[in-house]
């Protein structure tokens, strides 16, 4: 592996990322899948880096999956997205920034096509002002979350408490990056480094402290794809594909995977469970599974924050092996207290590696 | 005498010299670098019958130093003004020269793999190019010093930079297919117990004998053709190459591990072309190849009179393709010199 060629990538690559003044748009699942992790972009870019950052509670889902699965029109989800556009006008931002991968790739695709096809933007801003009475602007600048936190990655670290090192070896924690489908792959100029070697993720698990590992199924799907989860004869497909990456990135003994996406994260960390439970098999290290993060979750532990605080024990593969490798100070025993610190009771389901 | 300026001292520059010095012409020959001979310079052996370069070299230089032409080496044309009946060259080194036509002969650049990022060019140790190849298959090289052991397998992509819409180039690059089919050949013999795949989308094997040589290829040399382009390249931990593609002939995905990956690279108009169709202020094709003025009769004229189109400025072309299309370059200009 040479590393100059992938510099070279990542220089043909750098986009825009705005400064400050963000409209943020939350993602309709992550909330559910790892709730705590919204929140702590929130905490660190108002309390860590005072960035102005500002939600609208009135805006809504983007409605992406239901695009990609076939059941909302191109015309519907474009003005669904024209009237996010209105809420941020109406607030007074230019720059958008998107928590979800879908999303995002969304957001890109419709900007794209009223580029290309001025005489649809008209259309949809006909749409949005008989359906709603309301009107926008095009955000002068989309960056997804993860563009922000890599852009502040050298801020993040002026602030670190620990590192992604290996507090008993010294060495720096192997760490596998897996980027959304649809950050990079359809707008490759819309990502930090392009399709095929992103830095996003790269630049901060380098930046904190931590060792990439590239394996021959980094590219791979991580099983989330739309028709491999929403039709439950296809589930197969969706553990088999999560399947194979962790049969690649085994031989390389990852401490940690890092997600920029709703759904990988979710996938990559429920599976292990579910290969568990089918074929008894773990990848990770002592019988344990791999600790999948989201950026935020990584930013977060990073600064110091509360595992359990950014909802860390949601996860159903254990996070533990990463934090005592990390040396993070965490009392295991209110991974389950609500924030009283009443313990509200343990998981039936254990999760992978507990035992 | 009629003066004619030539630029690009590539086979098609040189063989237009030397054709216009027979006609009774004063010829100077502009070349970019110290050494005449272009692309030549760093190929191995020809298709389709594995002629060295070294002996189409010999004779064409031998063949040139019995020419009386001049030849300016490390040198660029600056600017190229028409006035009256003349052409004013500006070189570089603040030399002027006054030319009755022009030949513009700026050959062709290899489209660079690093534009297809999913194969890994120049980031994975061992994918390299046809033409990095073809530099290890010279005499004075090696080509096991890309390798560790003898390797299992060995795949070679069609069409990189070529018939691709991603990488801007419609095109055909026309003598890729055959190219691949030699250096498989050449494999072949170097390491007889490699298992040799070439992926492709369709095989043009359009000149004389190029057939007979794909055939050879398949029944004599047990190479494997799979239809169906390479979606990615990976590096594995022993350096290996894990390669993924869709055999469309039998509609399956396909996973394979190499030991090298050799990608077919096309070829483009290039930075010296545009340069020229710039300074001479000739159309170019959407392609960025110069536009000839037609297909058939006039595939030598631009759109300006008094300067000529030779080789593979115009068009992808063979070195046989290049010969003869320097060569009516040549008679078109002594036949319009003549009649002005």
């Amino acid at each position: 592996m040479k590393l100059e060629g992938k510099k070279q990538v990542w220089k043909d690559y750098q986009k825009e990322i705005a400064d400050d003044h963000y409209f943020y748009v939350r993602s309709c699942i992550r909330q559910n899948f790892f709730p705590g992790s919204e929140q702590t972009f929130l905490k660190i870019l108002r309390t860590e880096l005072n960035k102005d950052i500002y939600e609208n509670p009135h805006h809504t889902t983007c409605s992406g999956i239901g695009y990609h699965s076939d059941v909302v029109p191109f015309e519907t989800i474009q003005t669904v997205v024209a009237r996010q556009f209105a809420l941020m006008t109406e607030a007074g931002y230019k720059n958008l920034a998107v928590s979800c991968i879908t999303s995002f790739g969304i957001y890109n695709e419709i900007i794209e096509t009223w580029k290309e096809f001025p005489a649809e933007l008209e259309k949809i801003r006909g749409f949005l002002k008989k359906a709603t009475g309301r009107e926008f602007e095009i955000p002068e600048n989309v960056a997804h979350a993860s563009d922000i936190v890599y852009k502040f990655r050298e801020d993040i670290l002026q602030k670190a408490k620990y590192k992604l090192v290996n507090k008993n070896t010294g060495q720096p924690l192997k760490i596998v990056e897996h980027i959304g489908c649809h950050y990079s792959k359809m707008f490759p100029s819309k990502g930090v480094g392009g399709a095929e070697f992103p830095h996003v993720l790269v630049g901060m698990i380098e930046s904190w402290g931590g060792e990439v590992i590239d394996y021959p199924e980094r590219r791979h799907c991580c099983g989330f794809g739309f028709r491999q989860y929403l039709v439950m004869s296809n589930r197969g497909y969706s553990v088999s594909n999560s399947r194979k990456k962790f049969e690649s990135m085994e031989p390389y003994k990852p401490d940690a995977i890092l997600c920029n996406c709703p759904g990988c994260p979710m996938f990559l960390d429920r599976w292990q469970y579910v290969i568990e439970e089918m074929e008894g098999k773990t990848y990770g290290q002592n019988g344990q599974g791999i600790p999948v993060l989201t950026y935020e979750e990584m930013a977060g532990l990073v600064l110091g924050y509360n595992p359990w605080d950014m909802g860390m024990q949601m996860h159903q593969t254990n996070v533990e092996p990463l934090l005592d490798k990390m040396g993070i100070d965490y009392n295991p025993e209110l991974k389950y207290a609500d924030k009283a610190g009443k313990i509200i009771g343990t998981p039936a389901m254990i999760g992978c590696g507990c035992e | 005498m009629k003066h004619v300026v030539i630029i690009g001292g590539g086979i098609a520059g040189i063989e237009t010299a030397c054709e216009l010095t027979d006609a009774g012409h004063w010829v100077t020959v502009i070349e970019k670098e110290s050494k005449l001979g272009g692309k030549l310079n760093n190929w191995s052996y020809l298709f389709p019958d594995f002629t060295p370069v070294e002996a189409i070299k010999e004779t064409l230089h031998e063949k040139s130093d019995k020419k009386d032409f001049t030849i300016l080496r490390e040198t660029v044309v600056l600017s190229v003004q028409r006035s009256s009946n003349k052409f004013a060259i500006r070189a570089s080194g603040n030399q002027d020269l006054e030319a009755d036509a022009v030949v513009i002969a700026t050959g062709y650049e290899l489209f660079d793999a690093r534009r297809k990022e999913e194969y890994g060019y120049k980031i994975y140790d061992h994918v390299i190019t046809s033409a990095d190849l073809e530099n290890l298959l010279l005499p004075e090289n090696d080509v096991n010093s890309v390798l560790k052991d003898t390797p299992k397998r060995i795949a070679f992509v069609h069409c990189v930079g070529s018939r691709d819409e991603k990488s801007g180039n419609h095109y055909c690059s026309k003598v890729c297919c055959i190219t691949g089919v030699k250096q498989a050949i050449e494999l072949k013999k170097r390491f007889p117990e490699t298992d040799i795949y070439c992926f492709y989308m369709d095989l043009r094997m359009y000149g004389k004998h190029f057939e007979e040589l794909y055939r050879e290829a398949q029944e004599k040399y047990n190479i494997q053709f799979i239809r169906g382009r390479l979606s990615e390249a990976s590096e594995k931990m022993d350096k290996s190459l894990q390669i993924k593609a869709e055999d469309t002939l039998s509609g399956r995905p396909l996973k394979m591990n190499v030991d090298l990956l050799v990608l077919l690279v096309g070829m483009e108009a290039g930075r010296g072309t545009a340069s020229a169709a710039t300074t001479c202020s000739v159309d170019c094709e959407q392609s960025g190849f110069l536009k000839t003025a037609d297909s058939f009769l006039k595939s030598n004229v631009s759109n300006q009179e008094g300067i000529f189109l030779a080789g593979s400025c115009t068009a992808p072309m063979s070195v046989n393709d290049t010969i003869l299309h320097a060569r009516s370059a040549a008679t078109e200009v002594n036949n319009w010199l003549k009649a002005n």
